[in-house]
């Protein structure tokens, strides 16, 4: 049993069910690659046993000193990423609004001009020879988490025979169970691509897609620096064990 | 109107997409220098108690052509079947085993990798024991939401027989669909995202 950096004793609920009509579903076929790749046949669904109910830990002695600063992570000495410097930062919350210690989050992302650092990626958008693209911290004791980057360029991308992706930013998350391991995307307030783009459209509540919107934060901006754009992340949360028998009592 | 139940909803996921490495195996694809490994990729030290095993995955289209851009992450318990977690009230894992690993696709194969070691049994919530298993979590582009399911052991039939959860599956010839073909050490097994192979995929 190791120690999450967090003095409250672990809970043990299964998770809320996963409400399947607010995700996008298996197949969307605008988004073309899902075509072939969806399963088709019915989930099996059943209470978490304890296979889910657990997950890994991280510790925040993995991070290194620029993990969560994709400026200069991949930067030669000196030098720093090309782009328009921002700040993404917010919490990690569970469905009952509690914020979530020690959850991993891993993000990669396009450089400014919309190319990323990948030998599948053929958009004649030059490289940054000092922006990688990936960064990762972990969330303190309340939640909360903070990164440095550039904001991506959006990049048309071979689906239909003009489709662009919305600038965004992905996001790896690990909660405290398996069963609320969860990657996701952040797109940023104010982009017109965002309607437009055929993963983005796979989500059929428009209050789901603007979950996923990141707002400019205008408080957590550095004057003659960076912007800084909030992204809250929501996971799944624990039932609390109301009533069930146990001598510990809720 | 009733008072609202005040509850947060979920983020919804979107696809890991093609470039998937970067983020979370940036070695993998020549990103080097930012992370000295790539989180997951060594599961085992000299201490770890427990039988070396490999596990050599693809993950198979509808067409049956193995996904070369997917990443795949493992979870299971020690080889006393316990979690090193702290919902684990049980006892203490091995502490040389974390019990998580994680490996993309190889770029030419589509095969996926892992070397590990064969987990003990797990309480089903009831008490009864499920069969020795890995849970498995997969992403690619063209996968919207992580797919969740399990990798049994051919050479366990009596703990598989009695396991809870393979008891569930209604269309018993799916069941194979979860067990992996023990061939030495290695196990071996395909992952079908469609058609009548189907791996049985679960929503937990």
């Amino acid at each position: 049993m190791a120690e999450r950096g967090s003095n409250r004793s672990p809970e043990t609920g299964a998770f809320f069910q996963r409400d399947r009509q607010w995700h996008p579903p298996a197949f969307t076929p605008n988004y073309k690659s899902s075509v072939l790749r969806s399963p088709q046949k019915a989930l099996l669904s059943f209470d978490n046993t304890l296979s889910e109910l657990t997950g890994p830990v991280f510790g925040h002695a993995m991070l290194g000193e620029l993990d969560n600063d994709l400026i200069h992570n991949f930067a030669k000495a000196g030098e720093s990423a090309i782009g328009e410097r921002i700040i993404v930062h917010g919490r990690v919350l569970d469905e009952r609004g509690s914020g979530v210690p020690g959850v991993l989050l891993e993000f990669w992302q396009a450089n400014a001009g919309g190319r990323y650092r990948h030998k599948k990626d053929g958009y004649l958008a030059p490289l940054d020879p000092n922006f990688g693209g990936c960064g990762r911290t972990i969330t303190g004791e309340d939640g909360s988490y903070a990164f440095r980057t550039v904001r991506p360029g959006p990049y048309p991308w071979p689906n239909g025979p003009n489709d662009w992706r919305p600038a965004h930013i992905h996001f790896s998350v690990f909660g405290h169970g398996f069963a609320q391991r969860l990657i996701t995307q952040m797109y940023f307030e104010g982009d017109p691509l965002i309607w437009r783009c055929p993963i983005v459209g796979g989500i059929s509540s428009k209050a789901a897609v603007e979950a996923l919107i990141a707002a400019l934060d205008m408080h957590s901006t550095i004057p003659m620096d960076a912007l800084a754009y909030k992204f809250d992340i929501v996971l799944r949360g624990r039932r609390s064990t109301l009533f069930e028998n146990r001598p510990e009592g809720n | 109107m009733a008072q609202s139940l005040d509850r947060l909803k979920e983020r919804p996921s979107q696809t890991a997409g093609p470039y998937v490495h970067i983020g979370l195996t940036p070695n993998f694809c020549g990103i080097g220098g930012v992370y000295a490994s790539d989180l997951g990729s060594a599961m085992l030290n000299g201490e770890t108690k427990g039988d070396r095993i490999d596990l050599r995955i693809r993950v198979l289209d509808g067409t049956g052509t193995p996904l070369k851009d997917a990443l795949i992450e493992i979870w299971q318990a020690d080889a006393n079947g316990l979690y090193n977690s702290p919902a684990e009230m049980r006892g203490a894992a091995d502490p040389n085993f974390q019990g998580w690993g994680r490996q993309p696709t190889d770029m030419e194969t589509g095969v996926c990798l892992f070397r590990t070691i064969k987990p003990g049994r797990v309480p089903f919530r009831d008490g009864r024991l499920m069969a020795p298993h890995f849970t498995l979590w997969i992403v690619a582009r063209g996968i919207n939401v992580g797919l969740h399911t399990r990798l049994y052991l051919s050479d366990e039939e009596k703990a598989n027989a009695e396991d809870p959860i393979l008891g569930r599956i209604e269309h018993r010839l799916r069941v194979p669909t979860l067990i992996a073909e023990r061939q030495g050490d290695t196990y071996v097994f395909d992952v079908h995202l469609q058609g009548e192979k189907e791996t049985v995929f679960f929503d937990s």
